[in-house]
């Protein structure tokens, strides 16, 4: 069986791309045979964070107009066996996309993969609209600040009603996981972030996991690389705990740093 | 600390100029294609019509890949032929 997943946020630069690419190397790490499709039309960015910008030919636009068929479109990872990624078009704009082209891709997709994941543009417009569109299910990617956390409640709105499966009578409404990125413990602790609960408590649905603030992920976009691959980054460990999670498995949700604890840290954490 | 802020250091120079790199060879050929890197739809199609005048071939069996290179990109094509023979062509752009 296989499961449409929207990457959404409303906001940008909250980590939809960054998350997208881990999301789908974590999922074909685990041995699910995976694609990431990228819906922001006009500004491609996930071959780039993916490292396959070189061999992009046609596109997501290429296949929805019939100049392209699917197969020769999908860009197969060199790491990943079974990772895949659908680039998007650099040079069209969202109006190219139509919801019947993107639904029959998404058909077609639906019996190769096990998992069909959507990167979706910033915005609320046609691009992200069709992107949640068809989904099964969302990650809604929010960082812990009042715009994002505004505009994640936003769209969570959207995906209750403007989606398929809201559309349709009789089946279960898309599920929507909460994954909060770019979290800084420090800063939390300070006052100066909201904290999880604080997050939690707003826009009240089950939390997929947090992924630190951490500067290996732009080490790794800097060399095209999804962020699970690096061994040594948190927040790549940290994805591959979400990923686990939505897999079904129960790992309860830890918070890591960077460092690992110092003596000041240590110190400081005892007189907290 | 120390002790580990030099290869730190070291290794962010090198993502850095791996990301700068390549971002100029991207964007070379990005610039260079102009709006339209859109012919190769039409490629495509052109080579099909080519080898259906001499073969019996559809679109399903034409596989085309690309790889931008700094000083070369390779464009590779494909076709499969009834009978499972391959004809290969590769070309330097
Ligand atoms: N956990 C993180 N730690 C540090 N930087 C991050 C993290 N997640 C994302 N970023 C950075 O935030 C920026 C925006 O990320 P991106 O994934 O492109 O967001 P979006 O697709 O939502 O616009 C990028 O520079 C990325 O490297
Ligand atoms: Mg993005």
């Amino acid at each position: 069986m296989s499961k449409v997943i929207v990457i959404t946020s409303g906001k940008g630069g909250v980590g939809k791309t960054t998350t997208s690419a881990a999301i789908g190397a974590a999922l074909a790490q685990r041995g699910y045979k995976t694609v990431v499709i990228d819906f922001d039309v006009g500004l491609r960015n996930l071959d780039m964070i993916m490292g396959c910008e070189r061999r992009v030919v046609f596109d997501f636009i290429n296949v929805i107009q019939g100049d392209a068929k699917l197969k020769q479109a999908l860009i197969k990872d060199k790491r990943l066996e079974n990772l895949y990624v659908l680039p998007t078009s650099q040079t069209r704009d969202k109006d190219a996309l139509t919801q019947e082209g993107v639904g029959q891709v998404l058909d077609e997709l639906r019996e190769e993969f096990d998992y069909i994941i959507c990167d979706s543009p910033a915005g609320i417009e046609r691009g992200a609209h069709l992107a949640m569109y068809y989904a099964d299910e969302a990650i809604v990617v929010t960082n812990p600040e009042v715009s994002s956390v505004r505009d994640s409640d936003r769209v969570l709105g959207l995906l209750n009603s403007k989606t398929l499966r809201a559309e349709s009578d009789g089946r279960e409404p898309l599920k929507a996981h909460l994954l909060l990125t770019r979290y800084d413990p420090a800063r939390v602790a300070k006052g100066e972030m909201l904290n999880v609960d604080d997050v939690l408590e707003i826009l009240a649905i089950p939390l997929l996991g947090i992924i630190p603030e951490s500067p290996t992920v732009l080490r790794a976009s800097n060399v095209g690389m999804p962020v699970v691959l690096d061994d040594k980054s948190v927040a790549g460990k940290a994805y591959e705990a979400a990923v686990a999670r939505l897999d079904g498995e129960q790992i309860a949700v830890r918070i890591d740093t960077e460092q690992k604890a110092g003596f000041l840290q240590r110190l400081l954490r005892k007189s907290a | 600390m120390n002790m580990f802020s030099f290869p730190l250091r070291a290794r962010k120079l090198k993502s850095a100029q791996t990301a700068k790199e390549r971002l100029q060879i991207l964007l070379a050929h990005e610039r260079s294609d102009g709006s339209s890197p859109d012919f190769l739809p039409t490629l495509q199609r052109e080579i099909l019509e080519v080898v259906k005048r001499h073969m019996q071939v559809d679109a399903d069996m034409v596989d085309i890949k690309l790889e931008r290179g700094d000083e070369l990109s390779s464009l590779e094509i494909n076709i499969e032929l009834p009978g499972a023979q391959k004809l290969r062509a590769t070309s330097a752009r």
